[in-house]
């Protein structure tokens, strides 16, 4: 009976999380389609118009075309780079390992504001601040490390006697590579490269940091329209951050088809010796 | 690939190298350098002679910016303790699985990936003064007038509790269930009550993972800036470390001194990271290592 | 109908950290030949089997096939043939494309790859199940896929690292019997690794005893069965029955030795050795029941009986605190005392280690 009402507890306490999440959501939503809206329980007409005011004063267009080719560039390079590092991690084992680990694990661990602001000051001198380029290069950090950890337990899932049997078989190298690794490795890569994604979409330090008037990803250009002298309208402000979330809900969703919420923060028991 | 006659070293050969080369290279360039160029840069005062401490002594002397070591302290540390405590108390009551939890760890995916700034904006309108929540509790006669939670201290608490929590259970949802569950139908044999059971048997099997979510809470919540700047008082009671680093860097333009700010913030978190290392280290020598795992 | 070869020379050292994984392991195997590596886990047998095939690399050593040296060549390039415990099967292609796969890695043409892959699936009574992919077949035809996969290259040289060890009993021994059925029929020459003596026994030409990277026995089945050469192959062997005795006088062909007090008369075999010595036989071949000029008599009160069907296994404790394991078709109960009888041609002699 006690678990009765732990369990009840438990309920209600999610359910309140839940319902506040909720209300934080939709209030969001119902605002950017108010026409106006104060004090009351909901406003008194709807509109879309603040969409379309977003779209045309907040260059939305430019915004999400600058948002979605940071994110796949992103995406691409630290796939690239980071496939060939997991399958070494996962197959080998070498004196260096633990440190390699740990350098990679660093920029994943160290909040992106403490090492964002060095970041920023290097790539400003190196005249790459403020383009787009800084802003996939300062992204790039946590997510090659991110790419990394996400693919290796993919590739420990495949035995290595497969390889061997490739290549009793007359396999080389490269042909191992593409006719048993690759096709076998398609739901990792396709994991991986959904959560650097969503994790690229939302990044907001590094890609604020980095920032200049050309290169603002869409969460950036949210918070600079927060700030921008009151002159925006809080409606288009909400509009703005619906597109936004639509794009990470989304890609979201194709995600977890392929992968467990849990899968998707941090495994600690990874660090269970 | 060549087979070497021997076997010395073959485990790191030209594949493994060429391999690890490129990812390796991008992290020491673009992490581990910059990290070290800021510490230098934090010692190039941008008035100042060269490789002095300056912009540290300016730090530490000077109110408005050494006291957002305390507000920071003071908005990162109650956050993770609570946001630690909760996680567990409902990550160890689900830890068998409970009715819908494909659909509650869902949905606790969603504020992780939609990220600080639309939620903080979600809790402008949903806690404001003419928010959801006031109209209700003013509306149900229970409060007389509108609760000041948003523009404070208390928004910041929310918003990173909002982001910390699904995170935290999440991490030690998966912990959790992964300790064999024999281990506890053998002290119930044994006749170990719940309470014992969990103080006894499973606390200290769950505490390494404990302690690392908390590290992990605490650390970011320590570099807290975008909430801090939305939904609280930027130059008064929630003026972050990291809003000082930033006004140093983009507003005062003096990149030495915002360098010597993230070196403050970095130092702050790795000392509680050696904290939480070493408190480990005095647990683990009084709890079994190795026993527990699935 | 596989590549024949002569002779397959191998001396191999491996180190491994600070450990020697083999210790100078030196054979020669005939082409033709089904030869067998027996030992129990960590012996070194599956990595000597890895370094023959090239997978793992060898600290010391050669290999010579034939005259040529292949140690140094690519496993990839040494066309030998090989059959995983796991099976290895690649998930994401049918049946018959993992059989073709080796097959179109040397770019032959469709209609040769189709002819040879039905043959050799048809040779595995595996016929029509082409377009089944590994995850839906039974552990014994996943078995069959990958024995075919490999054969259907002609390798000059097949290696099998314990293939039956993740199925049940009596498919184990089905199995084996068509892996020895391939073997004769292709005119293979063959490695086998296994755990498992009764494998061993059945399927091999010769024997290759392996403990601790050392080798401790080489021999055909009846040899390392009848005539051990020392307690650990006898008691790997099922020689449950070890005596400690101080060696005497041997004549015609037979020695004797005190253990205990007792006298023990045994079959010399050749062994050169006096002073300490061990003498073991196998519960089998111990009598129960004892004749008037039987040699080798004990007596003893049965501690533990074992019911195996048609016969059992019981220890009984004689004299002297000497535990001694019999099968025997007699009905012993608990607490008998029974007469044993060690017929001296059943009782082996091994060095004392």
């Amino acid at each position: 009976m006690r678990n009765r009402t732990w369990k009840l507890v438990i309920y209600i306490f999610l359910l309140g999380f839940i319902l506040n999440l909720a209300g934080i959501v939709s209030h969001v939503v119902v605002s950017a389609f108010a026409k106006r809206w104060f004090g009351k329980p909901l406003p008194p007409a709807f509109t879309t118009d603040w969409f379309t005011y977003a779209w045309t004063n907040f260059e939305l267009g430019q915004v999400l075309f600058i948002t979605l080719f940071i994110a796949l560039a992103v995406v691409f390079i630290a796939l690239a780079i980071g496939f060939p590092a997991a399958y070494i991690l996962a197959r080998r084992n070498f004196r260096a390992k633990p440190v390699l680990l740990l350098m990679y694990f660093l920029p994943l661990l160290i909040p992106q504001m403490t090492y964002g602001i060095p970041l920023a000051t290097t790539l400003y001198k190196f005249g790459v601040g403020g383009t787009v380029l800084g802003v996939i290069l300062a992204v790039l950090v946590p997510m090659v490390p991110l790419a990394v950890f996400i693919l290796l337990p993919f590739f420990e899932q495949i035995s290595l006697n497969l390889e061997w049997s490739a290549s009793m078989l007359g396999a080389s190298r490269l042909q191992i590579f593409h006719r048993v690794l690759l096709p076998l490795m398609v739901p990792g890569i396709l994991t991986t490269g959904l959560l650097v994604l969503v994790n690229t979409i939302s990044n907001f330090e590094l890609a604020f940091l980095l920032s200049g008037g050309g290169s603002q990803t869409l969460v950036v250009a949210l918070y600079y329209n927060v700030f921008a002298g009151g002159v925006r309208p809080v409606y288009s402000i909400d509009a703005m951050a619906v597109i936004y979330m639509v794009m990470v809900m989304s890609v979201l969703l194709v995600a977890l088809r392929f992968v467990r919420p849990t899968q998707m923060v941090f495994r600690l028991d990874q660090t269970r010796r | 690939m060549a087979l070497a006659r021997t076997d010395s070293r073959s485990e790191v050969d030209l594949l493994a190298i060429v391999c690890l080369l490129p990812s390796l290279l991008y992290v020491i360039v673009m992490f581990v350098y910059p990290f070290l160029y800021g510490v230098y840069a934090s010692l190039q005062p941008l008035k100042g002679d060269a490789w002095s401490i300056k912009n540290y002594v300016s730090f530490f002397t000077d109110p408005y910016q050494y006291t957002t070591i305390k507000t920071t302290f003071a908005l990162a540390l109650p956050n993770s303790v609570v946001v630690v405590l909760l996680a567990l108390f409902f990550a160890y009551g689900m830890r068998r699985g409970i009715w819908m939890e494909r659909t509650i760890t869902t949905i606790l995916v969603l504020p992780i990936s939609l990220g600080v700034i639309f939620l903080s904006e979600g809790i402008l309108g949903f806690y404001g003064t003419n928010g959801w929540l006031n109209q209700m509790l003013l509306g149900a006669d229970i409060i007389k007038e509108p609760l000041e939670l948003t523009h404070n201290f208390i928004g910041v608490i929310l918003s990173l509790f909002m982001q910390n929590f699904p995170f935290c259970f999440l991490m030690l949802l998966g912990y959790i269930s992964g300790i064999d569950p024999s281990l506890e139908n053998s002290a119930r044999m044994l006749g170990a009550g719940p309470w014992t059971i969990f103080r006894r048997v499973m606390l200290p099997l769950i505490a390494p993972g404990l302690l690392i979510a908390f590290a992990l809470v605490f650390v970011m919540s320590f570099a807290v800036f975008p909430s801090a700047v939305m939904v609280g008082q930027p130059a008064g009671s929630t003026r972050t470390i990291s809003i000082a680093a930033y006004q140093q860097a983009f507003e005062l333009y003096d990149m030495s001194y915002a360098s010597a700010v993230a070196v403050i913030m970095g130092l702050c978190q790795l000392a509680a990271l050696i904290i939480i290392i070493l408190v480990r280290r005095r647990m683990t020598i009084a709890t079994t290592m190795g026993v527990g795992k699935r | 109908m596989a590549d024949s070869i002569n002779k397959l020379r191998v001396g191999i050292t491996k180190r491994y950290g600070g450990k020697t994984v083999l210790d100078h392991l030196s054979l020669e195997i005939r082409g033709g030949e089904f030869v067998t590596f027996l030992g129990p886990s960590g012996c070194g047998k599956s990595t000597a089997l890895g370094i023959i095939a090239g997978l793992v690399p060898l600290t010391q050593g050669e290999i010579w096939l034939d005259d040529q040296r292949i140690d140094d060549l690519l496993p990839e390039k040494r066309g030998f043939g090989m059959v995983f415990q796991n099976y290895a099967l690649f998930p994401h292609l049918t049946v018959f494309d993992n059989v073709a796969f080796g097959l179109s890695l040397q770019r032959k043409p469709a209609a040769e790859i189709k002819e040879r892959v039905g043959t050799m699936l048809g040779l595995v009574r595996l016929s029509g199940y082409e377009g089944r992919y590994p995850g839906q077949l039974s552990g014994g035809q996943q078995q069959r896929v990958a024995i075919a996969r490999a054969l259907v290259l002609h390798p000059r040289l097949m290696l099998f690292d314990e293939p039956l060890s993740n199925l049940d009993a009596k498919l184990r021994v089905e199995m084996r019997a068509e892996i020895k059925q391939l073997h004769t029929r292709l005119g293979l020459t063959s490695i086998y690794v296994t755990h498992d003596q009764a494998e061993a026994l059945s399927l091999s030409d010769r024997i290759i005893v392996l403990r601790e990277g050392l080798l401790m026995q080489v021999g055909t089945p009846q040899e390392i069965h009848d005539r051990p050469a020392n307690v650990f192959v006898a008691d790997f062997m099922g020689f449950r029955n070890f005596f400690d005795v101080e060696l005497g006088e041997g004549a015609g062909g037979y020695i004797e030795g005190v253990a205990k007090s007792r006298r023990l008369r045994a079959r010399a075999n050749g062994f050169a050795g006096s002073g300490n010595a061990v003498m073991a036989i196998r519960p089998d071949d111990i009598r129960v029941g004892a004749a008037a000029d039987d040699q080798n008599v004990l007596r003893g009160k049965v501690e533990l009986v074992e019911y195996l069907g048609r016969e059992l296994e019981a220890a009984i404790m004689a004299e002297g605190q000497t535990r001694i394991w019999v099968r025997t078709t007699e009905k012993l109960a608990l607490g008998d005392t029974v007469d044993v009888t060690l017929p001296p041609d059943k009782l082996v002699v091994l060095p004392r280690e």
